[in-house]
């Protein structure tokens, strides 16, 4: 493949092939197909439990034209350990059809659930055990696969079938799990947020980590019509608003011999240039069933104030971190 | 159940053996997209939003929609740029 | 033994306990990948390991994980990829891999695993009993049960090609009694490395169709497959029985592959072991290290002219229920002594196998089941030689027949 333009891209065939059972309009296919285009060779994909497995995986049928191996839930980054040690072991001694080829490189896919909560342990022993594979998280806010119901990534007040909104808890009373800082604590090479709103980001992005050696982690925001309650058709546009509220600000961390550097992608560059383009989350609230208690019966200020000083505090956080 | 393969006819290990392409989903959705040519400007948006990936680049750079599995979900049409995809309700 | 002193002699002695003689056949296997995780008494394998790694004594990738659960999950991709892969654990750790046991035996993956047996916790405890493999033997993995320092590295060379084996593609764990095996020096023949790599030979692997083509049962960029999918009530039933019916062949390859094997070695084992059964009255079955304690009391008992015996298990899962029958053919009483309880059930593990194996056949012989040594209590050669006395007497206990009796346990 040569330069990574969406042009030369259209006509690279997908890996991942129509006929998987996942919903209409999801969001998780498309960070797939986007991140399949910017594999750059022979590439072996594990997979943790969930939406996506189950959907593109259904015996006798499947959907993945690259090699895919789901184990379990919780063990998506140990089973990228033992494929890639595999992978490694195998080119030393020359042995077997995979040493013929120059790389393989492995990729995980794994959803909130798998990774904030069930998976984390595993997750954080393969990035400190520094094997040589990219993760991709699907953050969709929930557990979804089973019926929409919190995770660690779950957002304040937002209501699932776990923290669902009542007369005395209006949704989650707890806070989202500060993962992307938890990861780049580990100090691992390269660190991304990808937005399906933007595809040349993120395949950029993705061949990015897949270039560099050792652990990369991409961090998806997926959402999700069923579990967000908004019509499917609104799917990048919900992804997008996250972006324009700072939300889920768009940005890679590198870690070049023990510097770590951050740095604003251009969606999200461009609102920290602009201030008064920066959306209120309002914008991205209401337009999602999840919230519609903090707009029914009437709108809660209070919460909303404080969903929005959240949100920018932790946007000037990461403004200083990336020297702006 | 007798189309089903018996347990002697199956190999060990799970291992699927159809493509998910011989499960057509283009029946599920209850629209489904119409694209204008006039219009279309071969931005190809349309094909990096489709999550089902049913919207396929031509030789001649515009894209068209693979109705086999096409769920109707409303993306393309939505996120079109100069708004050439129209959504029709399936008769 | 051996049939002349020639086999011994193409033959090192090593002084090794069970860990380490686990470790040193797996050092000359040479695996591609190795994933554990330290727990007690199973520790001395990942030590020496990796050492060997270290030392540049093997090129295996040694992936030091962070819990059981990842280093069966990492020997899971790992195998999946093409590599060999092994893994070491015990008690609470093969508890932690339990999701995974059933995954790696379900996509027929011939991992090797070391299991030092130890009590389950709780209370915590660290030494001897079967509770931690017993809980596993419906996982659909080869269980053997070793009895010696030597039988654990022999184990761990014939495993490969039992587990590779076409017909069988299944995982297998070799257990061994924690501390009293894994901790206990013994004399230890081995063979050359090249004997070993020429005995094992290279991984096969099945031909299957995957919806790209024919291909190897492996993760291979040239002809992709799908590996652990999602399988319904349309096809999980055969699936499974399927793996059921491939544990039952490997019955056949372990004796095979055992039988090609002492061609080198000059040592056989089998499925289970006879001792003195050919016209015993009374016998103990059992399994593990205790069985070498119980020869000791057979031999005493024999020499005073009582006819006893014992059947050692070795294989039991798949269980060798044939050899087992046969075995017992002319015997009038059973005692099976076994190092696990399952609780709130008709008897230990072995006990309920030996006596369902048995309901088809018209000679029955009369049984009763045994504990000891939970959490490592010893069983010593009085205990032994009480049961068969016990036994002999069987008339004046018909009382007690039917109930668990308990070795060594204060009442």
């Amino acid at each position: 493949m040569s330069e990574l333009t969406l042009k030369n891209l259209s006509k690279k065939p997908d890996l991942i092939c129509p006929g998987a059972r996942l919903c209409s309009g999801c969001d998780e296919t498309i960070i797939v197909r986007l991140v399949l285009k910017a594999t750059r060779g022979p590439t072996i994909v594990t997979n943790a439990t969930g939406c996506l497995e189950v959907a593109t995986t259904s015996f006798p049928y499947t959907a993945w034209d690259l090699p895919w191996i789901h184990s379990a839930f919780e063990n998506t980054a140990a089973t990228a350990s033992g494929i890639e040690a595999a992978i490694k072991a195998m080119k030393k001694r020359k042995e077997g059809p995979l040493s013929n080829f120059e790389n393989i490189d492995v990729l995980a896919f794994a959803g909130d659930g798998g990774t904030y909560d069930i998976g984390f342990q595993a997750l954080s022993g393969a990035i400190e055990r520094g094997h040589d594979f990219t993760y991709i998280l699907l953050d969709n806010e929930a557990y979804m696969n089973t019926g929409i119901q919190r995770s660690g990534a779950t957002p304040f007040s937002a209501s699932t079938t776990t923290s669902p909104a009542g007369k005395i808890f209006l949704g989650k009373t707890e806070n989202k799990k500060p993962l992307d800082e938890i990861i780049i604590a580990h100090a691992l090479p390269y660190f991304a947020t990808i937005n399906a709103a933007w595809p040349l980001d993120v395949i950029k992005k993705t061949r990015k980590g897949i270039d560099i050696n050792g652990p990369t982690f991409l961090h998806a925001i997926v959402p999700c019509s069923r579990g967000w309650r908004f019509p499917p058709e609104k799917t990048i546009e919900i992804s997008r608003l996250a972006v324009q509220t700072c939300i889920f600000p768009l940005y890679e961390v590198n870690n070049y011999k023990g510097k770590t550097t951050y740095e604003l992608s251009s969606p999200s560059l461009s609102i920290a240039k602009r201030p008064e383009t920066k959306k209120t989350v309002e914008e991205y609230l209401k337009q999602q069933g999840r919230f519609s208690h903090l707009f029914k019966p009437e709108i809660n200020k209070e919460y909303l104030k404080q969903i929005q000083e959240t949100v920018d505090l932790k946007w000037s956080i990461l403004l200083d971190k990336c020297g702006i | 159940m007798s189309k089903l393969k018996k347990k002697s006819e199956l190999e060990p290990g799970a291992i699927p053996f159809k493509s998910s392409k011989e499960y057509e989903t283009g029946d599920w959705g209850i629209t489904y997209p119409k694209i204008d040519y006039n219009k279309c400007t071969k931005c190809t948006l349309c094909h990096f939003f489709c999550p089902e990936g049913a919207i396929n680049v031509r030789e001649d750079g515009y894209t068209e929609v693979d109705y086999r599995y096409c769920k109707g979900c409303g993306i393309c049409s939505h996120e079109c740029p100069v708004k050439c995809i129209e959504m029709i309700v399936k008769k | 033994m051996y049939r002349d002193d020639s086999e011994k002699m193409n033959q090192k002695l090593l002084g090794l306990n069970g860990d380490e003689a686990a470790a040193y056949a797996i050092k000359q296997v040479n695996p591609e990948v190795v994933a554990a995780y330290p727990i007690t008494p199973q520790t001395i394998i990942v030590e020496r390991f990796s050492e060997y790694v270290a030392n540049g004594l093997v090129d295996s990738e040694f992936v030091a994980v962070e819990s059981e659960h990842s280093a069966l999950s990492a020997c899971v991709g790992a195998s999946a990829t093409g590599a060999r892969a092994y893994t070491a654990t015990a008690a609470n750790g093969l508890a932690l891999m339990w999701e995974i046991l059933y995954i790696a035996s379900g996509m027929r993956q011939p991992i090797i695993m070391s299991i030092a047996n130890r009590a389950l916790s709780g209370p915590l405890n660290i030494h001897n009993d079967h509770s931690d493999s017993m809980g596993a033997r419906d996982s659909g993995w080869i269980q053997i049960y070793c009895e010696n320092c030597q039988e654990v590295y022999d184990s761990h060379i014939t495993a490969w090609r039992i587990a590779e084996n076409i017909n069988v593609q299944l995982p297998i764990m070799i257990c061994f009694d924690g501390f009293t095996i894994s901790h206990t020096m013994e004399n230890v023949f081995t063979l050359n490395d090249e004997i070993v790599q020429n005995f094992i030979g290279k991984r096969v692997f099945p031909k299957i169709t995957g919806h790209l083509g024919e291909t190897d049962l492996r993760l291979n960029p040239t002809c992709p497959i799908t590996m652990g999918a999602m399988d319904l009530q349309d096809y999980y039933f055969e699936h499974k029985v399927q793996q059921h019916e491939a544990l039952l062949n490997s019955l056949e390859v372990i004796e095979s592959v055992e039988n090609e094997f002492s061609e080198i070695t000059g040592r056989e084992y089998g499925l289970i072991q006879s001792y003195m059964m050919e016209d015993a009255d009374v016998a103990l079955i059992g399994m593990g290290s205790v069985m070498g304690t119980t020869k000791y009391v057979v031999d005493q008992l024999r020499s005073n002219g009582i006819k006893v015996g014992l059947i050692k298990i070795r294989c039991y899962r798949p269980f060798p229920k044939e050899k087992l029958v046969k075995a017992i053919s002319n015997c009038k009483v059973i005692g099976i002594i076994e190092k696990s309880l399952s609780f709130g059930s008709v008897g230990s593990p072995l006990y309920q196998d030996i006596k369902t194996v048995l309901y088809d056949y018209e000679k029955k012989p009369l049984i009763i089941g045994y504990v000891h040594g939970l959490g490592g209590r010893d069983t010593s050669p009085e205990n032994l030689k009480q049961i068969f006395q016990d036994l002999l007497k069987i008339d004046n206990l018909t009382k007690k027949i039917g109930n668990q009796q308990y070795i060594g346990l204060r009442e």
